[in-house]
């Protein structure tokens, strides 16, 4: 883990509220290689009232040229402060942080469905990608409110099969990805899962249904980001555990959803 | 630079990590040198582990934030058995918070940790909910923290540092309580009892509805009753409460701290106590100074 600073290459709004941010680093061997579902936790500077870094979750990277992506919602005041940041301004991070999700070492035939919802998809690209390259066969299934709210929805279908599901209708099927007609259709091997919580929690009830194995991303409010103040913790089976320490990705086996 | 002496122990400089703030230490490997650290004080260690307080435990306010963690750890016998052998060897001092709910409990943790060789001091966390006194803290009154220090001092026979509570009308009757009652030095601040509300969900953030305020938005207060303590005691102050930089330590010595602890800042930079040290030490440069406690005698 370590402390760097990045230079802002790119900053496109990607909705109304959404922005992209591609992050570099001064030369390319400097950053750390990074696992897909681990997370960074940026320094909110100059912003009055936010002292914490806010962790957001590792959308992309490319580590030969020594990037990496951040998809940010605009929820508060720290990430507003992150989504005005415009090429050339400097944003301090500390990573790589967290576990990251589970990854077959032989991935051939392996089919697992990616459901992500709202800005909760953003860990669900690099995930992709990986498990692409490690030749198994990824499907994105990616819920929004409407077409809208679709995150960066080209890219995804760039690196995998992708269907879609809108509470609108207004592209994929209508309802909520729980709803998609994907999931009586075909079988899959395993579930990665990040959204909103009832979202995610859909999800693993529905994975425990169809007795597949599944993965959570969690967000619980952190502080430190490094298992040191005990403040994101999760109820687990195991008792009380640091999301950003021991997660932010767990097997809903652990989780007492 | 000659070390600063506190009770027995004697640290290279005055920074050291503040409970709560700095897990055992090993969390923060990868960007501390523990060479240039005055040393950590690891989590509240209580005598039964605890599981602590349910999710949620945190939420940030201005220039602050309020914890409710609620001394989540996993017991002395497990810190001695399994922590200890993995951090006693850190080249710095390693000092244990000792919480409790009673007096016998402090005790019984204090003496499990008199018999760990390299941890050369505990600090004394005297503001916990104490049952047997109705739910009053013991670090509020002070018969109540000197009945803590007396017991814990009596079976403990290394440096004992009292950290005391602001949430008192006079903190002054308090730290001189403890100092009577046999404390080496006194630690102060420890958090702010605070609250903090969801407007739109129109409920507090806190499970527990109240926590501890700490970060900057603290370090007025800080200041002034590590002023007042220390014009008012003869033992050794550490002062703490809101330091994110070189220049907030120093103002702690020249309030009359000889020791500061650096905690929430921790959490935004998990560097900063190397910056705080280098800050610190290219202060006394700039002033002409060779010693630590130059800063201190100076005021």
């Amino acid at each position: 883990m370590q402390v760097l600073d990045l230079i802002v290459r790119d900053s496109v709004a990607v909705s109304a509220t959404a922005t992209r941010l591609v992050l570099a680093a001064s030369d390319a061997s400097v950053l750390p290689a990074v696992l897909p579902g681990q997370f960074v936790e940026v320094r909110i500077d100059e912003t009055p009232g936010v002292l914490l870094r806010r962790p957001i979750s590792i959308h992309d990277c490319d580590a030969a040229n020594g990037t990496l992506v951040l998809l940010v919602q605009r929820v508060g005041k720290g990430t507003a402060w992150l989504c005005n940041r415009r090429a050339g301004d400097v944003v301090n991070v500390v990573l790589p942080l967290g576990n990251g999700f589970s990854l077959p070492s032989t991935a051939s035939g392996f089919r697992p469905l990616l459901v992500g919802g709202g800005v909760g998809v953003a860990p669900l690209l690099l995930l992709g990608k990986e498990l692409t390259r490690r030749g198994a066969e990824p499907t994105f299934l990616l819920g929004a409110r409407t077409e809208k709210d679709l995150l960066c929805l080209e890219r995804f279908e760039q690196a995998a099969r992708t269907l879609v599901s809108t509470e609108n209708g207004g592209a994929g099927e209508k309802g909520l990805v729980t709803q998609h007609s994907v999931l009586e259709k075909e079988r899959f091997d395993h579930i990665y899962t990040c959204g909103p919580l009832p979202m995610m929690k859909a999800v693993a009830r529905l994975a425990r249904e169809k007795d597949i194995t599944c993965e959570a991303s969690l967000e619980n409010r952190m502080a430190c980001g490094l298992g040191a103040c005990l403040c994101c913790v999760e109820d687990t089976v195991d008792g009380n555990v640091c999301v950003c320490k021991e997660g932010p990705v767990f097997s809903i086996d652990r989780l007492k959803w | 630079m000659k070390p600063i002496r506190i009770g027995n122990l004697e640290f290279r400089n005055p920074v050291l990590t503040a409970s709560g703030t700095f897990g055992y230490g090993t969390e923060y490997a990868d960007f501390v040198d523990f060479n240039r650290l005055g040393g950590i004080i690891v989590k509240g260690t209580t005598l039964n582990a605890r599981e602590g307080n349910p999710y949620p435990r945190m939420a940030e306010t201005p220039s602050g934030m309020l914890n409710a963690v609620g001394l989540q750890n996993k017991g002395v016998a497990h810190f001695a058995d399994v922590i200890y052998p993995s951090i006693c060897d850190l080249p710095t001092n390693v000092i244990v918070n000792v919480s409790g709910s009673t007096i016998d409990d402090y005790v019984a943790v204090a003496e499990r940790i008199d018999t760990l060789e390299k941890i050369p001091a505990i600090e004394l966390n005297i503001s916990c909910p104490n049952v047997k006194q109705g739910g009053m803290a013991f670090g509020v009154t002070p018969d109540g923290a000197a009945s803590v220090v007396r017991a814990v001092r009596a079976a403990y026979h290394k440096t004992l540092i009292v950290k005391l509570s602001p949430n008192v009308t006079d903190i002054v009757q308090i730290a001189r309580a403890v100092e009577e009652a046999g404390a080496d030095s006194v630690s102060l601040i420890n958090t702010l009892l605070g609250m903090a509300i969801d407007a739109e969900k129109r409920r507090p953030i806190l499970s527990t509805v109240t926590g501890g305020l700490s970060g900057p938005a603290v370090k007025p207060v800080a200041l002034r009753m590590v002023w007042q303590v220390a014009h008012a005691v003869h033992i050794p102050v550490i002062g703490l409460g809101g330091i994110m930089s070189g220049t907030d330590a120093i103002e702690f010595l020249l309030a009359g701290a000889k020791a500061v602890q650096v905690g929430t800042a921790n959490f935004v930079d998990p560097a900063v106590t190397m910056h705080i040290v280098d800050e610190m030490e290219d202060y006394l440069r700039r002033h002409g100074m060779t010693e630590w406690e130059e800063v201190i005698i100076d005021n």
